[in-house]
């Protein structure tokens, strides 16, 4: 079921669903596609979510009525040519020194901190969306076995490039930036890039990791 | 020409800002830009610059300038902050011009929090993503300002037709109300929750900067577990947290919460709303979204009526008067 909300005096969000699941993203993806394919009068920007997605306008060219009739008639259009979901390979590095909670994680999971490594290794991830800070971009699929709630109070000052878990999420981080989440390897690969293609992932694409030694961490 | 800046004096939160960075929301980057986006368009229009170039915003902890080498026009607006020139003050809303050996001070005036310094030239400044708006949690952008530091403004022009001072339109004011649509995540609050947001009022806290404000008032309790995926964000959203304590979102916000978002302030209410300081009164009222869109159109049409006006060249007293002269003497000489 499709809802749409009005948002102040410039935004639709339109809703698929309240949960995170393949499905209700899937449709997600879909929509953002069909919007780049044929933008409707007046669109600014559109930002996928989990579920929904905000669809920002000028409201001086356009309202919240006829943009709802412009995303209603492209949802029942012609099927889009969806853009081909990438998949992508990030190096990570479990070192303990730099995985500062990977104890903590087995110990909370009654765990070895090989299991946990094993775990996380072992998962296809999916970009769902950005969020909180640039190039921030959440990837659901941690398994079900290191779903832990964040911590209650958030850490200052995380390094860029760590990679951080928590709940079926886990993201790379690209800032120094405070986490509430669970710190539990470092990756040399750059989310957030210089040049034409600033950020490595689109939302929808896949996402697997690979082990990289500590020396190799450091030489990248 | 080239025109070399000391800052010699940034208070916390001073930035480069041009229009903004649209476009990569989805990416977790917000528009950034100025707090006061009208302000913005003021001084470049006001210096015949084209619109979105990038100015120096000051807040509310000031700006002290000296002029190194070379002049420049600059103009303030934004606010009612308190300007001075070589030690002379100026009006709230100036356009003058800064020659070398002289100090430009914009500080803390009767009203205001955030002020646009805008030049007829170009800073230099580093471009992010196509913007040199300043992301202020990165750093990425051109920069906030630092005591010490040197701004350098390329092309840098003094247009003696453009000084004088401008008068500050009453709607670039905080008024004592800022209209709201409800929603989008009202589902997570009871009705007297909602009433109460709407009811006497709120407090801007200590806690704001260009990412947003905390408010202090009633305590707006989510009526259910806070089990909402991430939604987008727009700029005005009022969040609460699990707290019950709202914060609004402004320029630098995240672009994804967890939150609910009570309510959104709507467009043409947020450069009045963070004219206000820490400390100030703030009452929300509800409009609905044709309403706003109304409001919208509105301020979009004073705006640019607004800088039509302050566009045209005013003309220094001076200049005027020797046009005078002139024409009166070749009356003289028929």
């Amino acid at each position: 079921m499709t809802s749409f909300k009005a948002v102040a005096d410039r935004a639709l969000l339109v809703e698929f669903g309240t949960a995170i699941s393949p499905e209700i993203h899937a449709q997600v993806v879909r929509l953002d596609r069909l919007l780049a394919l044929s933008p409707p009068s007046g669109l600014l920007e559109v930002t996928p979510a989990y579920a929904n997605l905000m669809i920002s306008f000028d409201p001086v060219v356009t309202d919240h009525q006829a943009m709802t009739a412009a995303v209603q008639a492209v949802l029942t259009g012609p099927e889009p040519a969806m853009a081909q979901a990438r998949s992508h390979d990030v190096a990570v590095c479990y070192d303990p020194d730099l995985g500062t909670d990977l104890a903590q994680v087995a110990q909370m999971k009654g765990m070895s901190t090989e299991a946990v490594t094993a775990a996380h290794l072992a998962a296809d991830y999916r970009v769902y969306l950005y969020g909180f800070a640039p190039g921030y971009a959440y990837l659901a699929g941690t398994p079900a076995a290191l779903h832990l709630p964040r911590k209650t109070t958030a850490v200052r000052d995380i390094p860029a490039g760590r990679v951080i878990i928590a709940g079926p999420q886990c993201i790379v981080t690209t800032l120094k930036m405070p986490t509430g989440w669970w710190i539990i390897g470092s990756s040399p690969t750059k989310i957030l890039r210089d040049g034409p293609q600033p950020f490595l992932f689109a939302v929808g694409d896949t996402v697997r990791f690979h082990r990289i030694s500590r020396q190799d961490h450091d030489a990248l | 020409m080239r025109c070399d800046l000391r800052i010699t004096a940034a208070g916390p939160l001073c930035s480069l800002q041009d229009a903004g960075r649209p476009g990569f929301l989805r990416y977790g980057v917000p528009g950034s830009g100025p707090m006061d986006q009208a302000a913005l368009a003021v001084v470049n229009a006001a210096l015949g610059n084209p619109a979105g170039q990038v100015a120096v915003e000051v807040s509310l902890g000031g700006l002290v300038l000296d002029c190194v080498a070379g002049e420049v026009s600059f103009a303030v607006a934004g606010g009612g902050f308190e300007v001075t020139l070589g030690g002379r003050v100026l009006a709230p809303w100036p356009v003058a011009r800064l020659h070398a050996g002289q100090r430009l001070t914009v500080r803390a005036g009767s009203w205001g929090a955030w002020a646009m310094l805008g030049f007829a030239g170009q800073v230099q400044a580093t471009q992010w993503l196509g913007s040199r708006s300043t992301h202020s949690q990165s750093g990425l952008g051109g920069g906030s300002l630092v005591t010490g530091q040197r701004l350098v403004i390329d092309g840098a022009e003094t247009r003696p037709a453009r000084d004088g001072d401008l008068v500050a339109p009453d709607w670039a004011r905080p008024g004592p109300q800022t209209r709201v649509t409800v929603g989008p995540q009202e589902r997570f609050f009871d009705p007297d929750v909602l009433a109460a947001f709407l009811g006497p009022g709120f407090t801007l806290s200590q806690a704001y900067d260009r990412m947003g404000v905390r408010l202090q008032g009633p305590l707006l309790p989510v009526n259910a577990t806070l089990d909402m995926p991430s939604e987008p964000i727009l700029r005005g959203a009022v969040q609460v947290a699990g707290d019950g304590v709202a914060t609004v979102m402004l320029a630098d916000h995240g672009t994804t919460g967890g939150y609910p978002k009570l309510a959104t302030v709507i467009g043409a209410d947020l450069d009045g709303f963070v004219q206000r300081r820490s400390g100030d009164a703030v009452r929300f009222v509800a409009v609905s979204p044709a309403q706003a869109v109304v409001a919208a159109r509105q301020a979009h049409a004073r705006l640019a009526a607004y800088l039509a006006e302050v566009a045209a060249p005013r003309a220094s007293l001076a200049d005027r008067l020797m046009q005078a002269n002139l024409i009166s003497g070749v009356t003289d000489g028929r």
